[in-house]
């Protein structure tokens, strides 16, 4: 099908590129970094040591982050870092300079030896970034070069993150730097085991899974992403809910403004905290069909609670609500694909063909039959 | 991994075994075990529909035996190649 074209073959040859300019020229990173503890003296020059310990701050860093605040900034200087007092015969390992992946590293190193080359990923995770490309031979061998790693050790051995893999080839790296890579673990809480058992991975630590404690970690992004897209909507029918009902502005916002809006934060819920929660219990392989159900359940738990406020309205008005709730978290559910570990590309194409035109068409219905209902009010 | 499934048949993902010289790389790097290698030293597909066309094993493998379109597989992505425009997805 996809043969290879001469060009796409290419393409993957570092060395076919124009080298930008100034790379590769010797440069280690700042000891002026708040994780960095002490140097270690090498033939070429000193290097930052940092601690294995995460601080308080480092902590608070981590929580803000993944409610996605500071997010875009948060990085380490690229280049190579010591752990402990690591020599010519120490273990090299890469990393993202994604602050939250290096501390949860270099974590995972305490009581060890070992370099850190750390590659500039523009601080997105190795995952992430390896599917960009940041995370890939280019930036390896530049990086390699720029720290003078050859000469600091006597090795020609990386330990590479399973999951970087997409974004670098193992046998360009070797043939251009002379450096073999081996593949660490996908979890870093395999990684004393596997460093500990001479860096052999059983089959589980090469597997990507999703538990649920990942899938929660991921919760607050995605809810924060919702409210981001949601309160807009939520606004508007406040607004022509108070604008074009009966009386005052405030009465009518409440009573024909406010059900839809709940209905879109229902649809918010459902599709960013539910949808990732209940993620492998939900029916349909499709996560628009997960996140619709989620949406279907919850609203009806919603508004079968509070049911005595809101039998004095219309069926048209009441369905138009689903309607919105639907079209919300159809769309959300789906949009968590990008963060789950075994959705493809080509397969959510496949989705999202199929699943945006019933989206638009509940999302666009919902608003007509809403404004409907209120006209005929 | 048999609790998250997602579609059957759609991934991209190609491999000519006449190409393969063993060498084991894809199934190390590929993060659903999509491929195992067989007693005559081959690599096989044993899973093709867990694959998430991350592009791990066609970026690895030195024999150039193995194709698929890799991609960030989330709807912002698609939806920037669809209008066009670089985006970040992730
Ligand atoms: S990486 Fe390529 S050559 Fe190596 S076993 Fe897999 S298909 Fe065969
Ligand atoms: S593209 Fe990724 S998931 Fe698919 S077979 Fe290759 S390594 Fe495995």
């Amino acid at each position: 099908m996809n043969a290879p074209s001469a060009d796409k073959g290419m393409a993957f040859l570092p060395m076919a590129k124009k080298v930008p300019t100034g790379a590769g020229e010797f440069k280690l990173p700042s000891i002026d970094q708040s994780f960095v503890q002490g140097t270690v003296a090498t033939s070429v020059g000193t290097v930052p040591q940092v601690g294995t310990e995460l601080t308080r701050q480092d902590k608070h860093e981590h929580y803000l982050v993944r409610w996605n605040i500071g997010r875009d900034h948060f990085t380490v200087e690229p280049g190579l870092y010591a752990v402990g007092r690591p020599d010519a015969g120490s273990l090299v390992l890469v990393g993202a300079n994604y602050k939250m992946s290096f501390d949860l590293l270099r974590q995972a190193l305490a009581g060890r030896d070992c370099w850190l080359l750390i590659l500039n990923t523009k601080g997105i995770n190795v995952w992430c970034a390896a599917g960009k490309g940041t995370f890939g031979t280019e930036e390896l061998l530049d990086r390699l070069q720029a720290s003078r790693l050859d000469a600091i050790v006597s090795h020609r051995q990386l330990i590479v993150p399973q999951l970087g893999a997409p974004g670098l080839a193992a046998h360009e790296v070797k043939k251009y730097s002379g450096f073999r890579v081996t593949y660490g673990p996908i979890s870093l809480k395999d990684l004393p085991e596997f460093l500990d058992n001479g860096l052999q991975a059983t089959p589980g630590m090469r597997r990507k899974t999703f538990p649920l404690r990942e899938r929660i970690v991921l919760i607050p992004v995605e809810l924060m992403q919702g409210l981001k897209q949601g309160i807009p909507l939520m606004l508007f029918f406040l607004l022509i809910g108070g604008l074009a009902g009966r009386g005052h502005f405030a009465g009518a916002a409440l009573i024909h403004g406010l059900p839809p809006a709940l209905a879109v934060l229902i649809g918010i819920i459902s599709g960013t905290v539910l949808t990732p929660l209940f993620l492998p219990r939900l029916p349909g392989r499709a996560f628009s069909c997960k996140g619709a159900i989620a949406g279907f359940s919850l609203f009806v738990l919603f508004f079968a609670a509070t049911s005595s406020l809101t039998h004095g309205y219309s069926y048209l008005e009441q369905v138009s609500w689903l309607l919105l709730t639907l079209a919300v978290s159809s769309w959300l559910g789906m949009a968590f694909t990008g963060a789950s570990t075994f959705t493809s590309l080509n397969g959510v194409k496949k989705e999202m063909l199929r699943a945006m035109p019933l989206q638009f068409f509940s999302l666009v219905a919902g608003i007509l039959s809403w404004a409907i209902a209120l006209r005929m009010y | 991994m048999e609790r998250f499934r997602y579609f059957e048949d759609v991934v991209s993902l190609e491999f000519d075994k006449d190409k393969c010289i063993g060498c084991g790389l894809c199934a190390i790097v590929c993060p659903h075990g999509v491929f195992a290698l067989t007693r005559d030293h081959k690599a096989q597909m044993t899973a093709r529909n867990q694959c998430m066309e991350c592009g791990a094993c066609m970026r690895n493998c030195p024999a150039l035996a193995i194709t698929v379109e890799a991609g960030e597989g989330c709807v912002r992505g698609v939806i920037n190649e669809l209008l066009g425009i670089e985006g970040p997805c992730c």
